[in-house]
């Protein structure tokens, strides 16, 4: 079943990338916290400072992540059933 | 106080109700174990967030968010990235390779008996722990909360959740014990709000002068001086200065074992053979992420609302901040509604984890390594399960009502640890990677659990040497000085269970496993042939 495997080889990228991007991106909180924080405790929106409003952002970023997955599966699913029919 | 335990015995009446109907419909495994795969996606969304969101979440973030601000808040953030990790590589495979338990997936092309054995001996430690502590958690907040009252005391406060407990999932099985994760998810979410709302009133709903305020908290520190420090700036307690350098890394080891331990946490796990399909299950977990986002944003409002109107120094214990908050903006009744919600938090979280560690120790153990997967007697599995969940109950309770009076926070962070050095990598390995075999996997699971284990008994968690100041329920258990510098043990642990079940698979190559991986990657991916729902 080459189509098959050519969309989990789409699905399995798309994982690989969004899993190593939410990764990169979670763990520089601790590691700029961690390692700069003087570069964190700098205010940039009234008395919120970088620190927060980078925790804040892993938040959306979450959600964000989510949603594009979300979008992309119901795309996989279409086409993983249009192949079983085909079959 | 007494409007706190009428308030809580709703809760109980309505969930033992939801008990009795639970009952009537648990008329087959699938029923028992899984709700005839009924739930739906939002319902799912709500009992995952109802599962996962313990008293160690509610009460012990906004705690430590009041006594050391910003990193604080900090630990909020690693508790819903982690659903990242559920919702893009285990939920759906998990749903469409298994039937009740995580060993289910291992055991679709490894040899069922060995995999099944190590992995339900790590599903049953891993809840054991974190039942145990819970528990103990049931007990203090009572003494915090209904100290006024002769008749409550610690010991009754763990065996009333150990009971409760034991007959929601012995006669409700899975379908009652997903309703009452429901029912305190959304008591859960409207005290949150309502305490949120309450604290931007107090500043005139001003977000500047709510966080001007947190920028300017003057207090009283624990040496007796007056100091003014600004709660949003990190380091207060992974500073690097507060914990001998160790901390920024402590930090990082404690994110792994959140976003790569969630997804291997067995009671999280079998929520999703609860829903119809892998479609169903994918929605499910993007309804909790909601939920769960959620409730950790508004820790702002909790935890550094109580900085700021109750001051660090006039909170009693760090658990007491969210109640103590809600008795000085709502009044009593407010504090007694938050009191109940705390306690319907523990309950919902400790059947869950009762319903999985049976669930286990029936499908994986009973049936499937002691019968060879079949059942001698029909509904043998379930009458198993039953008897294992009125088990785990008893022994839980002994060993909480044992352990009552020593400090057992690191059993949280220990079942973590072992869910993400044990069972994440097979689970990861045994979906996407061809060569894992069965040694492998039990190379893994073995490496994986004996090194947190380990490792968290060497750390300053257990390890320290303390003075004869120090009240026993803060001493530490091994009195010396720790050996390994870390409280969390992820950072090594994580990568010595990958490591265990990558070299095992390339020891012992295993042709059977592999010819079946084309079969389960279909499976996993598209759901055909997966177990279908029964009951509506």
């Amino acid at each position: 079943m080459p189509e098959f495997r050519a969309l989990l080889a789409r699905k399995t990228r798309f994982i690989v990338t969004a899993t190593i991007f939410f990764v990169l991106y979670y763990f520089a909180l601790p590691v700029l916290v961690g390692y700069f924080p003087e570069l964190m405790k700098k205010e940039v929106l009234g008395r919120l400072n970088w620190a927060y409003l980078f925790a804040l952002s892993q938040f959306f970023m979450a959600w964000a992540v989510a949603f594009v997955y979300t979008r992309k599966a119901a795309e996989w699913d279409k086409a993983a059933a249009a192949i079983i029919i085909n079959e | 106080m007494t409007i706190a335990v009428w308030m809580f015995l709703a809760f109980v009446v309505a969930t033992l109700g939801i008990t009795i109907w639970a009952a009537k419909k648990n008329t087959s495994a699938g029923a028992y174990f899984a709700a005839g795969r009924s739930i739906t996606g939002w319902q799912n969304g709500l009992a995952v967030a109802g599962d996962y969101m313990s008293a160690a979440s509610f009460l012990g973030i906004s705690g430590m968010i009041a006594l050391f601000g910003y990193d604080g808040f900090m630990y909020s953030v690693g508790w819903l990235v982690a659903y990242l990790t559920v919702l893009l590589v285990v939920a759906e495979p998990l749903r469409n390779a298994g039937k009740y338990t995580m060993a289910d997936l291992l055991a679709y092309r490894l040899t069922p008996r060995p995999v099944r054995a190590m992995a339900s001996l790590s599903t049953i430690i891993v809840s054991t722990f974190y039942m145990v502590a819970q528990m103990i958690g049931a007990g203090m907040l009572v003494k915090l909360l209904l100290k006024d009252l002769p008749l409550v005391s610690t010991e009754a406060a763990i065996i009333g959740v150990g009971v409760l407990m034991v007959v929601y999932v012995v006669f409700g099985g899975m379908l009652a014990t997903t309703w009452v994760q429901i029912i305190k998810a959304i008591l859960l979410m409207t005290g949150t709000i309502f305490l949120s709302i309450l604290v931007m009133k107090h500043f005139g709903y001003s977000f500047t002068s709510f966080f001007d305020s947190i920028a300017n908290i003057t207090y009283t520190d624990k040496s007796g001086a007056e100091v003014t420090r600004n709660f949003l700036e990190p380091g207060m307690k992974f500073g690097a200065e507060v914990t001998n350098g160790w901390g920024p890394l402590d930090l990082i080891s404690l994110g792994l074992a959140l976003v790569f331990g969630t997804a291997g946490l067995p009671h999280i796990l079998v929520r999703f053979y609860t829903v119809p399909d892998a479609k169903t299950a994918r929605v499910s977990v993007v309804w909790a992420m909601i939920i769960i986002g959620t409730f950790y944003i508004l820790t702002t409002f909790l935890g550094f609302g109580a900085a700021t109107i109750l001051k660090p120094d006039n909170i009693v214990t760090d658990n007491m901040a969210a109640p103590q908050l809600a008795e000085a903006l709502g009044g009593p009744v407010f504090f007694a509604f938050i009191s109940a919600v705390a306690f319907a938090t523990i309950l919902a979280v400790v059947a869950g984890l009762t319903i999985s560690a049976s669930a286990s120790f029936a499908h994986d153990f009973y049936t499937n390594v002691i019968h060879h997967g079949k059942e001698t007697r029909p509904g043998q599995e379930v009458k198993v399960a039953r008897i294992t969940a009125f088990v785990v109950g008893a022994v839980s309770i002994f060993i909480a009502i044992k352990l009552q009076n020593v400090n057992v926070a690191f059993l949280v962070g220990l079942a973590f640890a072992v869910a993400a050095s044990a069972n994440l990598p097979v689970i990861v390995l045994s979906i996407f990677w061809k060569k894992f075999s069965t040694t492998g996997a039990v190379a893994g699971l073995a490496v994986g659990l004996i090194s947190s284990i380990v490792l968290i008994i060497l750390s300053p968690s257990i390890m320290g040497v303390d003075g004869p100041e120090v009240v026993a329920a803060k001493r530490h258990l091994i009195q010396g000085n720790p050996i390994f510098p870390l409280t969390n043990p992820g950072i090594l642990s994580i990568p010595l269970g990958f490591l265990a079940a990558i070299i095992g698979s390339l020891l012992k190559r295993e042709p059977a496993a592999e010819a079946k991986f084309a079969e389960l990657k279909v499976r996993a991916h598209t759901g055909l042939g997966s177990e279908k729902a029964t009951a509506h």
